[in-house]
């Protein structure tokens, strides 16, 4: 099952995370109070220029020395803390988040386009795969990922996510069914700008991960959402994909489509089905990513998972349910349920 | 003893609510109004009687399940599958529902003003006199009618914008009849269905459903009779004989 709730503002107004942790306990039957988390854009305007890494520590001895030993020897660590917390009764602490703000030397990545992004994807991936102990589960500039086992309102309590203003959001209330429910396994994933939120089950995640993982990407926390953020870096950023055809990679027409489309789109999405066969995402899902440029909603091209999208003024909202929605937003101009596999896109104005 | 009970439901969570609902209907209460419904699953499922219950707001899930007999009123849009496995009473959805509508119904009757999601009355399913139906006074889409063992679904498409189903209509359908407003290509019908144009004895099956529906909703029931549908049955009585036996 699982439930996922996202709101964006188009005018980029705050929204404090007070009405997403509401609306996504009402969906806890959706959940299984093994994993719940939000991301939120627009939370560090202090520190925008930096690179928000937020850290699972098992402790603070061993692999927080290697991890700050490894992000010195890349960069300069503006400020860092403990991120606050308070203690709630049915939440077991089993890790120390963290978050340091920082800045990478981009004169050890010559020759690269995107040195910045690609000394964080590195050392996330380096991190994550060498370091025991220390998990970045969050590294875009001011956004944060607020996660945990626990139920919704619990995890939002313990981050007390109603003091973070941002203009987008994302929640999501995780069921854990093919692997255990744990801090790293609870959602948004993110990877730079990129985080997701998934209702269901990737099926063609071996193939996706072979994929991924050849371009240097490495997943790391035992559940198939994770290769969708990496898989929306290398579509989205590296080859420069629009959101619209992202998606189409993602969850591509049936090929008795294609052939009946007019020659330039049957062309288009041939070529797409071609060159990102090991992209395209098997199984039921639902799925919204989020940049810090807007959000996009899609289900699997046979609807195996329910979404929901609606407008009031300058937000959009993509939901597993309507009442979720409602739940933050009473006056609704519209609702609406978009066809399997079109992605539903709300950007921020520029 | 016909006063209305009202509840209201704003934060009750839905075991409590059934609770409160099925009490007032053991005590003889037969009309309720159950006002701020948000996000409650499972409404008046298992429910017996003869009860009307009006449901205000966005239900959860699953309303109606196995119910038998009771007749449900909404005043919003439902979630998934109203009316799953239900055995007999009315489900009038003022609004749309979400996928799944009517699912393994197997007596009764759902209708919706509006559109309904995917797989609209997937195994559907008929036994002597229990024959459920499924109205849709909007569009449906794919794989409608799926695994259909039995009963009625007639979608009426007399929305702003009359879409038809994609693909997959009646898929592995072994039973019961699916109606749809105008033409259908053959390539949006599913493995094992197949298509005719309805004659004037189907016709005349459906017309009281289409006035029972353009009565309740309050539509000119006219321009929904005199037009042509598509009948959609089972191309064989076992659809996927050779696949899982050999004689």
């Amino acid at each position: 099952m699982c439930g996922i709730i996202s709101v964006i503002d188009r005018s980029k107004s705050g929204m404090d995370g007070s009405r997403i942790k509401h609306a996504l306990s009402l969906m806890n039957e959706r959940g299984s109070g093994e994993g719940a988390g939000y991301a939120a854009y627009g939370v560090y305007p202090d520190f925008s220029e930096y690179y928000a890494l937020h850290v699972f520590f098992n402790n603070l001895v061993e692999p927080k020395g290697s991890v700050d030993e490894i992000l010195r020897t890349w960069g300069e660590i503006e400020f860092e803390e403990e991120i606050p917390t308070v203690e709630q009764p049915d939440l077991r602490r089993t890790h120390i988040p963290w978050r340091y703000f920082f800045k990478p030397d981009i004169s050890l990545m010559p020759g690269s386009t995107t040195p910045e992004e690609d000394i964080v994807t590195m050392l996330v991936m380096k991190i994550n795969t060498t370091i025991q102990g220390a998990l970045v589960f969050s590294s875009g500039k001011n956004i944060g990922v607020f996660k945990a086992s626990g139920w919704p309102e619990t995890v939002a309590d313990f981050y007390q996510i109603d003091q973070y203003e941002g203009y987008i959001w994302l929640a999501h209330n995780r069921y854990p069914t093919n692997t255990s429910g744990w801090w790293g396994g609870a959602h948004p994933f993110n990877l730079l700008d990129w985080s997701v939120v998934h209702n269901g089950e990737i099926t063609s995640y071996g193939t996706n991960r072979r994929y991924i993982e050849s371009y240097g990407y490495r997943c790391t926390m035992f559940t198939d959402t994770e290769v969708v953020a990496y898989l929306c870096d290398l579509l989205g950023r590296k080859h420069g994909l629009p959101e619209e055809l992202m998606v189409r990679a993602f969850a591509p027409p049936f090929w008795d489509e294609i052939d009946r489309m007019k020659e330039a789109d049957c062309t288009l999405n041939s070529a797409i089905r071609l060159t990102y066969g090991s992209a395209l995402m098997n199984g039921p899902f639902a799925i919204v990513v989020a940049t810090a440029d807007g959000i996009v909603g899609f289900t699997d091209r046979i609807k195996l998972r329910p979404l929901i999208a609606a407008e009031a003024g300058d937000r959009l909202y993509i939901s597993s349910e309507e009442a979720a929605i409602r739940r933050m937003e009473p006056n609704l101009d519209r609702v609406w349920m978009p066809k399997a596999g079109e992605p539903v896109i709300g950007r921020v104005r520029v | 003893m016909d006063k209305e009970l009202v509840i209201n439901a704003n934060g009750i969570h839905y075991t409590p609510l059934n609770t409160m609902i099925r009490s007032a209907v053991a005590s003889g209460v037969e009309r309720i109004r159950i006002d701020n419904v948000l996000g409650q699953r499972f409404i008046a499922d298992g429910l017996k009687g003869t009860v009307r219950i009006k449901v205000c707001g966005t239900p959860g899930g699953d309303l109606g399940m196995f119910m038998r007999g009771p007749v449900i009123e909404v005043f919003g849009n439902c979630d998934h599958a109203p009316g799953n496995t239900m055995d007999a009473g009315e489900i009038i959805i003022h609004g749309s529902s979400g996928d799944a509508t009517a699912h393994s119904m197997r007596g009764g009757i759902v209708m919706v003003e509006g559109d309904i999601g995917y797989r609209g009355g997937i195994h559907m399913k008929e036994y002597g006199d229990h024959l459920p139906v499924l109205i849709v006074g909007g569009n449906a889409c794919s794989f409608l009618g799926e695994y259909m063992a039995g009963g009625i679904i007639l979608v009426l498409g007399s929305g702003k914008e009359h879409i038809l189903p994609d693909r997959g209509i009646g898929t592995g359908i072994h039973g019961g009849e699916i109606f749809i407003r105008g033409t259908v290509p053959e390539r949006a019908l599913g493995v094992g269905a197949r298509k005719a144009e309805a004659t004037e004895e189907d016709r005349a099956r459906i017309e009281p459903l289409i006035r029972r529906f353009a009565e309740v909703f309050s539509v000119d029931v006219e321009p929904l009779i005199s037009v042509e549908y598509t009948r959609i049955t089972p191309a064989s009585g076992r659809p996927f004989a050779n696949k899982y036996t050999w004689e």
